[in-house]
């Protein structure tokens, strides 16, 4: 090898260096390419009949892992009992949208895709589903199914999405702790300021024991687990249209305050700072956290030897509610399958679906008229959430992703100075939010 | 690294070159590489002649760099031009827009101190060990294959391996590294690593420092190999001891080795993303925000692809004049 400088070495690294940012920033241009990626369109013609075609067809879906073990169940039954072939990929749910967003550009969505609900108004304004209004409308049970997420999914009339996954924020306690804090393992908190009380009498057991815990780097578990305490007190957190926020009223500053005390007196467990959401959900089953809010999909993965109970999560002052989640699916507008990809949606919402492998999973049904059912009947857990469905609410918002699930977007900046900090910019940090909702 | 031809190779190579008087200069320089497989003087058929030889010979190159390198960055500055968002594609020149919003962008200037300052230590902290690493298993010694080997290995990881297997053993909740701290009665209360703008950044810098210092000690040990015994022998017959037999032989005759670690190693730091993507998301309170990061997040959680573009033909802009003006930089000092 010769000497490194000289116009030609400058030159050829030069070119390598250039070829390494294009190859950082041509994830940009992989999904760019293509014509308007919106418009209706494909959808395979044929009448729309409400339980679609079963003929052999190989299908494609896509979900994000944090549904992942429902969607599974849920395709496993079907691809054993039916001649349609539905081949299950499973996307890191913080590379979902992006992932999404470039299989949009380039029109390599899958025939069939699940979307965390609050992602849905901008996918279908996006043209990215395919219309399914007759077909929905033509299912008997039509009317009970849970209309937040069909609401999320309605689009100018017309209706894109069905429930897939229901995942509600509930409040997990563990009645061994309680117990042993001299609690009454049977009354969960209420209110706001008895969940304080109760979660501190457990922290003082010490010896690695925390009062509660909760993802304070991840904007989506602070709107999933936040927002239903302000909820529950009767207010709303944005305006209809999801282009304003009131995210700095009394009531929330309430439950700010509230979160703020646990971080001062290290109520909390250790991590809190930094849980930027991937192993929220993994501190309760260690059986060393009192109360703190949880995913109803996580309730079938608990230990089994952990002894806990569900509760709703309560506003200041009481009452009740929950954000309703989950995953919403339909058919891509590219897919050329959508009578077979439809008859695994109308299946998947059938009677035998919902209940035998939904509910045996100990998950929430997707339909109000099963909400009792045989398996719930036997674990008095499920009713209590099931039937927190109706009080919940599932946010609407076309810059619901950009403004509060960013990892830098404003929501996570409130979120951390309202509890970390002394939340004194409360204000400034709504208008943020605003503003990005607005944009 | 590519085969380089030095200038003096190649004046050289004119002088015995047989025919010189209708090529250009550049199909000469891809003649004088391949020549010993060429026949003799031209004559016969148009597709034997050296011309289309040469031609030849670029043609693959060419079209990868065409289709791989020229063409995406044209889409770029055309996207960069267009109100472009994901979901929907192109919807039309919208300029300047895209570029005039850039400094809008609150996190924008944050973005750009931040990775500057993170370059500068990187740089001087991993290119530092990495000659400190070079320079202990400089010497063939009994042994010392094994210490290279391990100092090397880090660098044999992919870097989102690396970053994955660094952000579980930091992890508060699940990694064992604060436990084993606490364990040790180093630490009373579990370490935050990934918790302050500080110790993030120092975090991160840990994890690089681990994974590239071995890569970096390997070019600058065959930098070392490279300079001769006799000049080493020379200056210890004459008197000098080790510190100045470093300032006055090692430095000055490693200079085109450490050129290239410096170049290598600033470009990648300012291109950073994988490592702070995967432990601090840019947190916490977007305290390590990139400006990579920034670029990702304005295609794939604002879902803009225009501005996204925008900002990264001012980053190949910016690149592209720190390198010459390093280049520039080295060369004087070679000079002097």
């Amino acid at each position: 090898m010769g000497r490194t400088a000289g116009p030609r070495g400058n030159a050829a690294r030069l070119g390598v260096v250039t070829l390494a940012l294009i190859a950082a920033t041509g994830l940009a241009t992989a999904c760019g390419a293509g014509d308007d990626g919106g418009g209706g369109g494909g959808g395979g013609g044929g009448a729309a009949t409400a339980d679609g075609v079963d003929d052999g067809t190989k299908l494609t879906m896509w979900t994000r892992a944090a549904t992942r073990p429902q969607s599974e169940a849920l395709v496993k039954a079907y691809n054993a009992s039916h001649k349609n072939r539905i081949e299950l990929t499973v996307i890191p749910t913080d590379d979902y949208q992006a992932k999404v967003g470039a299989a949009a550009g380039s029109r390599d969505l899958p025939d069939l895709f699940a979307s965390d609900v609050v992602f849905v108004p901008n996918y279908t304004s996006s043209g990215l589903f395919a219309d399914l209004t007759e077909r929905v409308d033509a299912l008997p049970f039509a009317d009970d199914l849970a209309q937040s997420h069909i609401k999320a999914g309605t689009h100018e009339g017309k209706k894109y999405v069905v429930p897939h996954t229901l995942d509600l924020s509930v409040l997990f306690y563990n009645k061994e702790l309680y117990k042993r804090a001299k609690l009454d393992p049977e009354k969960p908190p209420a209110t706001l300021g008895e969940w304080d009380e109760q979660a501190r009498a457990v922290d003082a057991l010490g010896g690695g024991v925390n009062g509660t815990f909760f993802g304070g780097n991840c904007g989506g578990c602070g709107v999933f687990t936040w927002w239903p305490s302000i909820w529950a007190a009767g207010e709303d957190v944005l305006n209809k249209d999801g282009t304003k926020a009131d995210l700095s009223s009394d009531t929330a500053k309430k439950v700010y305050e509230t979160y703020r005390g646990w971080v001062k007196d290290d109520i909390v467990a250790p991590g809190a700072r930094e849980e930027t959401g991937t192993t929220w959900t993994g501190v309760f089953p260690k059986g060393k956290t009192g109360v703190m809010p949880m995913p109803s999909t996580t309730l079938g993965l608990m230990p089994k030897d952990l002894d806990l109970g569900v509760a709703p999560i309560p506003g200041p002052d009481g009452g009740k509610s929950t954000f309703v989640g989950g995953d919403a699916i339909g058919v891509s507008a590219t897919s050329e399958s959508a009578d077979q990809a439809w008859n695994f949606l109308a299946w998947s919402l059938g009677e035998k679906a919902q209940v035998d492998v939904v509910a045996a999973h100990k998950d929430v049904v997707a339909r109000t008229d099963l909400a009792s059912n045989k398996h719930s009947d036997a674990d008095p857990r499920l009713v209590t959430i099931n039937e927190l469905v109706e009080h919940g609410r599932t946010p609407y918002a076309l810059k619901f992703g950009q403004t509060f699930n960013d990892p830098n977007g404003p929501w996570l900046t409130l979120m951390r100075n309202a509890v970390f900090d002394d939340g004194s910019s409360l204000d400034k940090d709504n208008e943020a939010v605003t503003a990005s909702l607005a944009d | 690294m590519q085969p380089q031809v030095s200038d003096r190779t190649a004046a050289d190579g004119r002088r015995t070159s047989t025919d010189r008087t209708s090529r250009t200069l550049r199909t000469r320089r891809i003649i004088r590489t391949h020549r010993t497989s060429l026949p003799g003087p031209a004559g016969g058929p148009w597709w034997r002649s050296r011309k289309a030889k040469g031609l030849g010979y670029a043609a693959p190159t060419a079209t990868f760099v065409t289709v791989f390198f020229v063409l995406p960055l044209l889409l770029v500055g055309q996207m960069s031009l267009s109100d472009w968002p994901l979901l929907a594609g192109d919807r039309g020149i919208n300029s300047p827009e895209n570029y005039t919003d850039i400094t809008d962008n609150t996190l924008f200037w944050p973005a750009i101190r931040f990775t500057l300052l993170y370059t500068v230590i990187v740089t001087v902290v991993l290119l530092g060990l990495a000659l400190l690493l070079a320079l202990l298993v400089q010497e063939s010694r009994p042994g010392v294959g094994f210490f290279r080997t391990v100092y090397f290995l880090p660098g044999a990881l992919g870097l989102a391996s690396a970053s994955l297997l660094f952000w579980g053993l930091y992890s508060p909740t699940t990694g064992p590294l604060s436990a084993l701290l606490e364990g040790l009665g180093l630490v009373d209360d579990p370490v935050s690593f990934l918790g302050s703008p500080t110790s993030a950044l120092l975090s991160t810098v840990f994890l690089i420092v681990w994974k590239f210092a071995g890569f970096y000690m390997l070019i600058l040990l065959v930098g070392l190999q490279r300079i001769p015994h006799e000049v080493y022998e020379a200056a210890r017959m004459d008197g000098a001891d080790r510190w100045q037999i470093f300032r006055r032989i090692t430095l000055p005759l490693l200079r085109p080795s450490l050129a290239l670690t410096l170049l290598l190693c600033a470009t990648g730091s300012l291109l950073a993303f994988d490592q702070f993507f995967i432990l601090t998301k840019g947190g916490p309170d977007n305290s390590t925000v990139t400006i990579v990061q920034l670029i990702y997040r304005e295609a794939f959680q604002r879902l803009d692809l225009g501005t996204a573009a925008a900002l990264s033909i001012i980053v190949l802009a910016v690149l592209l004049l720190l390198n010459v003006l390093q280049f520039r930089g080295l060369r004087h000092a070679d000079e002097s």
